[in-house]
């Protein structure tokens, strides 16, 4: 289907919901390796849920979900996040009272090795050098846009294989956005995988290399991310704009 | 005895009082924090850690004697009998119902803690059992008070687990987890962390400190019974409310703030000691009323 690498992450006919609630209807995605993948469509329509089943907060009723090869559908949440499939939730979800090294030093908690914990931080001070001037500060006390960083700087401690990234752009002013936008390009050129749900389509798919478009919880529509920026029906039918 | 003398002795009481009612609330704290339990059971760990402890100085005090290795030892292997009890109580009685309505585990709980009073009374038959302690008379004099060993060593333990906790809590990555927990337990488990392992190793440390409390009061006091556990529960749990639930420097502060306030309390003229709980209790309503947050609890604000 796509331009470049193996499939890392495969998602064949999930279905997952909350309570008698179906959310989603039976989900094929797959992600590829090196590739900014963009899952759009309106609130309510499943992104959430969909990067939730995926990393194994909301458990799949029907369907598999792949990673790396491996088949982790049904695992705990703790176990998938181990072997490399990092989710930066909506919301950010800093851990108040404890301190921007603090937050970090837990992103890095599958590593043991405390050397390599202590290179990672660094090169998370390098990319959001404000997290090292505030590092000692509580990580919920910063503004928006830092806890946008600091929760993308957490997730990077991990050292992933995947990122899911959930709104990253959420709440934040304009300037925030591109500059937050320009960090997801500069993981993805650096050879971090991304699956990327965003309410800024336009912005997403010109970032993205494939995009699904996701409506009451099904896929609508995907395509190169180029062709569905293309297409002025889409983006106003799915996209609202 | 000169005012200056009754105000030391006050504080040496006030001290060892504050470290059992500390210890116990660090407990109470660290598990209202995981999973926002009021652990209603948590005096009755206390009692059985009493209990453990006696059984273990008992068999061992023909060859350590009743001195303080005895009940060091004692203490050490109760902590780790009624730490793995802590645990088997949360993975049978609290962890099934950890999606349940609150109300149903706080029912839980009461339900644990009569189970645990009962099994101990009926194998007790409701005595007070003699803790085979024998420590000396030893001690120094200030003025006209005198200190004994005894008291100096059981704030020093006290103090050393406390310190223990404070660095494990605040300095080690699993202490960080343990923190993190209680604050948001889905982001804890897309870092990786075992949330229902780190509640376990809650409930483990908790029941353990309970347990060194308990064995360390019998041996200070000279007994145990099945009830001594009823009313430091809810001491300890004043205490973690007055420095605020949830909060570990909050609960060490709060245990030692109720040991001095009903050490000095009861020096008041034509106050006697029957008073003490009531300023306890008097104290939590107060704070309950002024600060409900407590001392050093923070109030629950998101920034979104």
């Amino acid at each position: 289907m796509s331009t470049s690498g193996n499939a890392v992450l495969k998602l064949k006919g999930i279905e997952a919901g909350y309570g008698r609630i179906q959310a989603l209807m039976g989900i094929d995605l797959e992600v590829h390796e090196g590739q900014i993948v963009t899952l759009l469509g309106a609130n309510g329509a499943g992104k959430s849920t969909t990067l939730k089943t995926i990393s194994g907060l909301v458990r799949a009723r029907a369907g598999s979900v792949e990673f790396m090869g491996e088949d982790i559908t049904g695992k705990n949440a703790h176990q998938i996040a181990r072997s490399g499939l990092v989710h930066v939730p909506e919301g950010r979800h800093i851990l108040r009272g404890l301190s921007v090294k603090e937050n970090l030093e837990l992103g890095a908690f599958t590593v043991s090795d405390a050397k390599l914990r202590q290179t990672r931080m660094q090169e998370v001070f390098d990319l959001f050098p404000i997290l090292g001037k505030r590092q000692h500060q509580d990580g919920s006390l910063l503004s928006g846009g830092e806890q946008q960083m600091l929760a993308m700087g957490r997730a990077l401690m991990h050292g992933p294989k995947l990122l899911l990234l959930d709104e990253p752009s959420m709440g934040l002013a304009p300037k925030l956005v591109l500059e937050t936008m320009r960090i997801v390009k500069r993981l993805n050129e650096a050879g971090t995988t991304i699956l990327l749900v965003e309410q800024n389509a336009r912005l997403a798919l010109r970032l993205a290399h494939y995009g699904y478009v996701l409506e009451s919880g099904a896929i609508r529509m995907k395509d190169e991310a180029a062709r569905l920026q293309a297409d002025k029906s889409i983006v106003q039918a799915y996209l609202g704009e | 005895m000169t005012a200056f003398d009754v105000v030391m002795q006050q504080i040496v009481n006030g001290l060892v009082l504050g470290s059992f009612y500390a210890l116990v609330a660090l407990g109470y704290t660290m598990i209202f924090g995981v999973i926002k339990l009021l652990n209603f059971a948590h005096g009755d760990l206390y009692m059985v850690g009493g209990f453990v402890g006696f059984l273990v100085l008992s068999a061992i005090s023909g060859i350590t004697g009743g001195g303080w290795t005895g009940v060091a030892i004692s203490m050490f292997l109760s902590m780790i009998a009624v730490g793995c009890l802590g645990v088997v109580i949360e993975r049978v009685a609290y962890h099934p119902m950890l999606r349940a309505p609150r109300l149903s585990i706080l029912i839980t709980a009461l339900a644990v803690s009569l189970v645990l009073q009962n099994t101990v009374l009926s194998i007790t038959h409701g005595q007070y059992t003699a803790f085979g302690a024998d420590f000396g008379f030893g001690g120094v004099n200030l003025g006209n008070v005198f200190i004994t060993y005894n008291q100096m060593i059981l704030v020093g333990i006290a103090a050393f687990l406390m310190i223990g906790l404070e660095v494990f809590v605040s300095r080690t990555q699993y202490g960080r987890a343990m923190r993190a927990v209680a604050i948001d337990k889905d982001m804890c488990q897309l870092m990786g962390i075992n949330v229902s392992g780190v509640i376990a190793v809650t409930f483990l440390i908790g029941s353990a400190l309970a347990a060194a409390a308990g064995t360390l009061a019998g041996a200070y006091y000279g007994s145990v019974w099945y009830f001594m556990g009823f009313l430091i529960g809810l001491k300890a749990f004043t205490a973690a409310v007055i420095g605020g639930i949830g909060s570990i420097p909050g609960a060490m502060l709060g245990g030692l703030i109720l040991g001095f306030l009903e050490a000095f309390g009861t020096q008041l003229p034509g106050i006697g000691s029957e008073w003490k709980d009531v300023f306890s209790f008097a104290v939590l309503i107060l704070v309950l009323v002024f600060k409900p947050t407590g001392l050093l609890g923070k109030s629950e604000q998101e920034r979104m």
